[in-house]
């Protein structure tokens, strides 16, 4: 089909389709993430996702055979310019499209993708990722939780931490060993089960900014069929490296926040660090704290760069398939960003962003408060940022690894 | 449009890169130095890039140029700036036809733009007065008489101003010393009378100029854009200078991945301790961190160079992206070309080895046009803060 008949069929769908309220500004309490437990705060996400699923828009590029749109990458950008067009609020937001889903696309068996994509695109199953363990944090090929064959089952017990939303979320995607011997690397699996099987509870963890995104997932002799595991016995660090890329890419776009245009009637004077800068201090025109003034320069110059540069690495992805290892330089930069974007508007309020709860602040200067702890996780999670610059000195620059060169002496 | 070359792109990509490492390598200004050529560049070298059609590039057909965008213009000055090419690339095309292209009239561009496409004529800007670019800051004043006007001022950090056949120079014809009122812009010939040109040689071994102008009379036919009235200049001359900042960006991008790609392979090869040092995390995540402020460079120089070309665009929309990728380039190149020296230790500090080239040229085009302090101040002030 030629793009401009293309555009234009997909305007006038989304013209009657796309409900009013889901054009306004997108609300944090009302996320779709999906799921077999899912309360639609506003009626209308609910219509607005069983019409982007239906059309397999959820899930623009993945085959239609799993439920996905079928579109070509032109097509796709075209789609996602004409929902910026209006507006439009993701449809659905979840880790099972951000991460596993490309994954099982690439790694996992036909009757596999059919068992959990079209679940995925639909919103019908809500997805979390055993990943970290109490012991294996940035070393995670180190992990411990043990899968052990039993008949045509595996038994997992052992326990992951940092497990975001595990305990809203309907399945898991887990790092599992199935080999002690050998390589660290060379014993993991991956392997998927539903979070209602005997044996697995959740525990939230609550953070320095009060919130308890995260938890702690204990597995206690949890029965689990053997072809639930992806990609086939002790190959899961392969398949773990590359769902981090996809995980890396979505966690860059923490870096886009300044650049993002709001909504000229929902503007708030926080989305721009500057504009705050100067309403705290009485200015207008021109910022009156000359320091202030050329750091937040800097930062929304570095902001704009780095805007550049996730589009250059998009486009420059259509070549290719898909995130590399350039994922772990947008993830790592984007996060800097965001910290320093919170340490900024830090400065930009005084004490008015200082404030925990109650009177005194208003809701957006403690939402401020709040950010800013939040922030710090993001060059925790996905890999600290001190793990992005290992693996850009590694797989983009091709440095020498100090562990390797000094195996090769012993 | 993409940040991605097309083909076409590629193509003079690729041709620039061959022809600069088999014809201009970094030897080539070591040699210049070394001579102390009165010149400052190889003729030879700058008539083969005539040939390549290189000072065309960015000028329309109708003026004998190529129309082949400043995208195109800025693929050459990057690989260009790979191997420190010291030509008259950014004297006399990027700045000097450009300041013909936007200030002239037609009878002045069709005479004076196909001289520089065929390499007949070198041009160079003078705009600064100060060691500080302060492109409002302007002094020399152009007063008028019979016929014309007569010139008095001084100008500095002229590049190339020792070579070019015509100098254009930015004075105003009202008074005031820091108004953007009645800025014009003259072709004084090099030998105009009252004409002073000094040379001065700058660390990165190419050449400038200072210029002392006492009653220098310039026809009223060369004052640049005679159609136009005499109070265009500010905003022109703002343009002009942000497709120089843009250009000179591009070239020091291509300069900063040399010094980077130097820096690696030497990471590579040195062995202390019984390993390579490019195995220390601390070097590692210094040579990450300079990858990713390279990249992120990259992407900003071709945003700009798309805006360049982009008919739509304002001179705000221009000004903002030109100040955006100076102030980012300009930091990155002294993070760069600071970590080279040091990563590289005594040898860095060596003449005959080349990385000490990459950091004297980098203060120089860092300092060109506006360092990154000027163009943040610009930025913000031009996102009304």
């Amino acid at each position: 089909m030629q793009l401009s008949v293309f555009r234009a069929d997909v305007r006038a769908w989304l013209d009657i389709n796309c409900p009013e309220t889901m054009r306004l500004p997108a609300v944090q309490d009302e996320v779709v993430w999906g799921g077999r437990n899912f309360q639609f705060k506003n009626p209308d996400s609910k219509i607005w996702l069983e019409r982007m699923a239906g059309k397999g828009w959820t899930c623009p590029t993945w085959p239609e055979e799993f439920g996905g749109g079928g579109l070509s990458k032109e097509e796709a950008m075209i789609l996602s310019q004409e929902l910026s067009r209006i507006n439009a609020r993701p449809a659905l937001t979840s880790f099972g499209i951000s991460m596993l889903g490309p994954v099982l696309l690439e790694s996992a068996s036909y009757e596999q993708k059919l068992e959990h994509i079209p679940k995925i695109v639909r919103g019908e199953i809500r997805w979390c990722q055993g990943y970290s363990e109490p012991g294996s944090g940035s070393d995670l090929a180190s992990l411990a939780t043990r899968a052990e064959a039993d008949g045509d089952d595996y038994l997992i017990n052992g326990s992951k931490v940092w497990t975001s939303y595990a305990d809203k979320a309907d399945w898991i995607f887990c790092l599992v060993r199935t080999d002690v011997e050998g390589p660290k690397h060379g014993g993991i699996s991956f392997i998927l089960f539903d979070m209602e099987t005997s044996g697995v509870s959740t525990k939230p963890i609550q953070l320095i900014s009060g919130s308890s995104p995260f938890c702690e997932t204990f597995f206690d002799d949890v029965r689990v069929p053997a072809n639930n595991l992806i990609g086939g016995v002790n190959n899961g660090w392969a398949i773990a490296k590359r769902l981090l890329q996809h995980e890396r890419t979505m966690i860059s776009g923490f870096g886009l926040a300044d650049s993002l245009n709001s909504d000229a009637d929902h503007a708030s004077i926080m989305d721009k660090v500057e504009d705050a800068a100067m309403h705290y201090r009485g200015d207008s025109g021109r910022l009156s704290d000359p320091v202030l003034r050329d750091e937040i320069a800097k930062f929304k110059i570095d902001s704009e760069a780095f805007a550049l540069t996730s589009r250059r690495s998009l486009e420059e992805s259509k070549k290719e398939q898909g995130p590399t290892a350039t994922s772990s330089m947008l993830k790592n930069y984007g996060c800097e960003l965001n910290k320093r974007r919170y340490e900024l508007l830090l400065q930009a309020l005084g004490s008015q962003a200082l404030g925990w709860e109650g009177s005194g602040f208003k809701i957006e200067e403690l939402g401020v408060t709040r950010e800013w702890l939040r922030s710090k996780a993001n060059s925790i999670e996905g890999g600290t940022s001190e793990v992005q610059l290992n693996v850009i000195a590694k797989r983009v620059l091709g440095l020498p690894d100090i562990l390797n060169m000094r195996k090769g002496r012993d | 449009m993409s940040l991605v070359f097309n083909e076409d792109q590629e193509l003079l990509q690729d041709s620039a890169k061959n022809f600069v490492s088999q014809n201009a390598p970094l030897s080539v200004l070591r040699q210049l130095r070394d001579t102390n050529d009165d010149r400052g560049f190889d003729e030879k070298i700058w008539a083969q890039m005539i040939e390549l059609g290189w000072a065309g590039i960015a000028i329309e057909e109708s003026f004998g140029g190529f129309n082949f965008g400043h995208v195109g213009l800025g693929v050459v000055l990057e690989e260009t700036g790979r191997t420190l090419v010291s030509s008259p690339l950014i004297s006399s095309v990027l700045l000097g036809a450009t300041a013909i292209s936007y200030f002239g009239s037609d009878p002045q561009k069709k005479y004076l733009l196909p001289k520089v496409v065929k390499g007949q004529l070198l041009l160079a800007l003078a705009v600064d007065e100060l060691p500080i670019h302060s492109p409002n800051r302007i002094e020399s004043f152009a007063t008028k008489v019979d016929g014309g006007y007569r010139i008095n001022g001084n100008k500095t950090f002229v590049l190339d101003g020792h070579v070019a056949d015509k100098l254009i120079v930015v004075a105003r014809i009202d008074k005031g010393g820091v108004s953007r009122q009645g800025l014009n812009l003259f072709v004084v010939d090099k030998k105009a009378p009252g004409l002073n040109i000094q040379r001065t040689l700058m660390v990165d071994c190419r050449n400038c100029a200072n210029l002392s102008l006492t009653d220098v009379y310039v026809e009223e036919e060369n004052r640049l854009g005679v159609d136009m009235g005499v109070d265009h200049g500010a905003s022109r001359l703002a343009r002009v200078l942000d497709v120089g900042r843009i250009g000179v960006a591009s070239e020091m991008l291509g300069s900063m991945q040399a010094a980077f790609d130097l820096t690696l392979t030497y990471l590579k090869q040195r062995e202390q301790f019984g390993v390579l040092i490019g195995s220390f995390q601390g070097l590692q995540h210094r040579a990450a961190t300079m990858y990713s402020e390279i990249e992120l460079c990259r992407s900003a120089v071709r945003g700009a160079l798309l805006e360049l070309d982009n008919l739509h665009a304002s001179d705000d929309s221009v000004a903002r992206i030109a100040s955006m990728t100076k102030a980012k380039v300009s930091d990155v190149a002294q993070l760069v070309s600071n970590e080279a020296i040091q990563m590289h230790g005594g040898i860095g500090m060596t003449d005959e080895y080349d990385v000490g080239f990459y950091i004297k040229r980098a203060r120089v085009a860092q300092q060109f046009l506006g360092d990154a302090a000027f163009h943040r101040d610009r930025y913000a002030s031009l996102n009304s803060f």
